[in-house]
């Protein structure tokens, strides 16, 4: 995946709780088995459209519902890398990482703010290095991202590639103790 | 200090201890699917990487398959090619895959438990989100995403944050005519549609020792629409019965051994909580939503919110609500016309949830006007619920008998609601478009929604019922 560090653009605002994944794809769209070219069909069900503004400013239980990646590869394919919400769907923010686009948890009022700065197409600055978002002239504001997710997102980290180098051993030690605890799940 | 159900299943599979709470945990058990495969599939071709334990997974195509009639090509050449890709990739990576037209056929989350791939104290994964229905079963089973469906395919592992925890103590008896799924909507009515975000959900308490496995595995499915992950039941002499003697239950000696190991993993007396709730359910009435979460439903015989009587902040939410649904604020539920009813999902198209449907249609007549279809959640459940007669029953008051499949849970194939159409449905979402571009969905249980089929509108099952038992 692409490694994010900092960017700097514009944001769309979608001030809306409970957003799910249906609305951020829809279903019906879901027999195509392409990750790239997807970002015509986000929102498709919605009058709401984003075109290469690299931040989401969204409301409360961002992607939740269905666990669909789709949802991830449809919003980076309008140019989306970095999602501010007031929470967001788990499943969803696990695709996210796993994709280079960084999701970022503030306070609803926080959040209210850059809606409205958002909506007045002031500039935003995310610096991941820094953890901090900056809204035109505001003081930065400070966001909390697990450490190991926040190095993935730096390094741009492959999850599969690095387990694969680094813990091998302890997966074969691991399933040669499982093996003779409960046989039966290697028969 | 004693240890959770949770903490158990995850101590027991933590392969390497990470920073921040983040584990290096070992996966048993994938159910894989033709929508989330493709991807990682092809992930592990372009890497070159190999399958790490071919006998873990188990292959389905589900989702956007026909019901009516199996010929896919004709119907849909973008599934069709779907399903031809996930059949491809299981013949060529050496992955069981369960064919169409087999007995062993179904939804992933209704086939995992009836063939025994779900098993007590495994960890079990699938690129679904509903995959907390297996935890019913006392595994510790939750739904990913495409990418991480290749890095168990290649690793048999997963990098994931330890969860709190939350104990959901239920008592009292479940009244005649309430379901399971009436437990799951006032609870998520109750706590909404986050309310459940970061924690592992365990169901306990005497309400749930007297519920059977179709009752506790709607509800685990269920949890997901609380925002939770992870939805667990210990496993219990009820959980022994039912698995005892499937396709991939361990036999002989092996079975006294798990069940051994399997009924150690209840909580501890003394384990702690992050959070407790509990729940009476000898009041519960059959419950219904209203809006475009679940979170949005009511009792049976209440009425639809007033926006300008709900909370400041909750206001926008419900009138927008309100208006996608075609719904006046203050109307009764029960004055609710349908156009369609769907009995199906792995929420609830098992075979007790059948049983609890037909008795309310046999003798009865779908409303005039009103489609109903019932899609039984496997093969081998609906070959179960024809030899029962369940089928003619269903037959007889006028409802379509259809083959197994996600259908119009989430209308990837041609069962799905035209524009502004309503639906009663066992389901589990009401989202926007999720039964098809511009549907209206409720929610509710199997014989709710039989209810409502009989009377052509949202009705009370026990009015519908009275005098019969
Ligand atoms: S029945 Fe519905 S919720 Fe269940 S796996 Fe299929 S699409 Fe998902």
């Amino acid at each position: 995946m692409e490694a994010f560090t900092r960017l700097t653009g514009r944001a769309a605002s979608l001030d809306e709780d409970n957003i799910d994944t249906d609305v951020i794809y829809p279903a019906r769209f879901l027999t195509i088995t392409a990750r790239d070219g997807l970002g015509a069909y986000a929102f498709a069900d919605r009058a709401f459209r984003i075109k290469d503004v690299p931040v989401l400013v969204a409301g409360a239980n961002f992607g939740c519902g269905s666990s669909r990646e789709q949802a991830v590869w449809a919003l980076l394919g309008c140019g989306v890398r970095c999602i501010i919400a007031p929470g967001f769907g788990e499943i969803f923010a696990g695709n996210c990482i796993r994709n280079g686009v960084l999701p970022v948890t503030l306070d609803a009022a926080d959040v209210a703010r850059m809606h409205r700065a958002a909506s007045k197409g002031e500039a935003f600055t995310v610096d991941l290095p820094a953890c901090t978002v900056q809204v035109g002239a505001w003081q930065p504001v400070p966001f909390a991202i697990p450490e190991p997710q926040r190095q993935a997102l730096l390094n741009g980290w492959d999850e599969t590639a690095a387990i694969l180098a680094r813990d091998g051993d302890a997966i074969a030690a691991f399933e040669q103790r499982q093996r003779s605890e409960q046989p039966w799940l290697y028969s | 200090m004693g240890r959770t159900l949770y903490a158990k299943l995850w101590d027991s599979h933590v392969v390497r201890p990470g920073d921040a709470g983040e584990d290096l945990l070992y996966i048993d058990r994938q159910l894989v699917h033709e929508v989330s495969s493709p991807q990682a599939f092809r992930a592990l071709t372009d890497a070159g990487r190999a399958l790490r334990r071919t006998e873990t997974h188990l292959a389905v195509a589900d989702h956007a398959v026909p019901t009516q009639s199996r010929d896919l090509p004709a119907t849909d050449p973008v599934a069709a090619a779907q399903v031809a890709e996930l059949e491809g990739n299981a013949r060529d990576f050496g992955v069981r895959y369960h064919p169409l037209n087999g007995a062993g056929h179904g939804i992933v989350h209704v086939i995992g438990p009836e063939q025994g791939f779900t098993l007590p104290g495994i960890t079990l994964v699938c690129g679904d989100s509903h995959t907390t229905t297996h935890g019913a079963f006392g595994a510790l089973a939750f739904g990913i995403g495409a990418s991480e469906c290749g890095t168990v395919m290649a690793t048999q592992c997963l990098v994931q944050k330890r969860a709190a925890t939350m104990r959901v103590n239920l008592h009292g008896r479940l009244p005649r005519w309430a379901c399971a799924k009436d437990i799951a909507l006032a609870l998520i009515a109750r706590i909404g549609a986050q309310g459940a975000r970061g924690y592992a959900v365990e169901y306990a308490g005497p309400a749930i020792a007297a519920l059977d496995m179709a009752g506790r595995m709607t509800l685990c499915n269920m949890t997901i629409e609380a925002g939770s992950r992870i939805g667990l039941v210990a496993p219990d002499e009820t959980t022994f019965a039912w698995l005892k003697g499937r396709a991939g239950a361990p036999a002989g000696a092996d079975w006294d051994r798990a069940v051994t190991y399997w009924q150690s993993l209840a909580s501890d007396a003394d384990a702690q909580y992050d959070r407790e709730l509990a729940m009476d359910l000898s009041a519960l009435e059959p419950h219904v939503t209203w809006g475009t979460s679940p979170d949005q439903g009511a009792p049976v015989n209440g009425a639809v919110p007033e926006p300008g009587s709900a909370a400041p902040e909750d206001q926008a939410r419900i009138a927008r609500a309100l208006d996608y649904m075609g719904l006046e604020p203050g109307m009764a539920l029960a004055d609710i016309a349908i156009d369609r009813v769907f009995i199906g999902s792995c929420t609830n198209s098992r075979i007790e949830d059948l049983r609890i449907a037909a008795q309310v249609a046999q003798g009865r007549k779908v409303a005039s006007g009103v489609r109903a279809m019932v899609v039984p959640g496997s093969a081998a459940t609906k070959q179960q619920a024809e030899a029962e007669g369940l089928a003619d029953i269903f037959r007889a008051a006028g409802f379509e008998w259809r083959d197994a499949g996600c259908s119009m849970c989430v209308a990837m194939n041609e069962d799905r609601l035209a524009p502004g159409e309503r639906c009663a449905s066992t389901s589990n979402r009401n989202f926007e478009g999720r039964q098809g571009q511009g549907g209206r969905t409720h929610l509710m249980s199997p014989a709710s929604a039989a209810a409502a089929a009989i009377t052509g509108c949202i009705a009370d099952v026990r009015d519908v019922m009275a005098g019969t038992d």
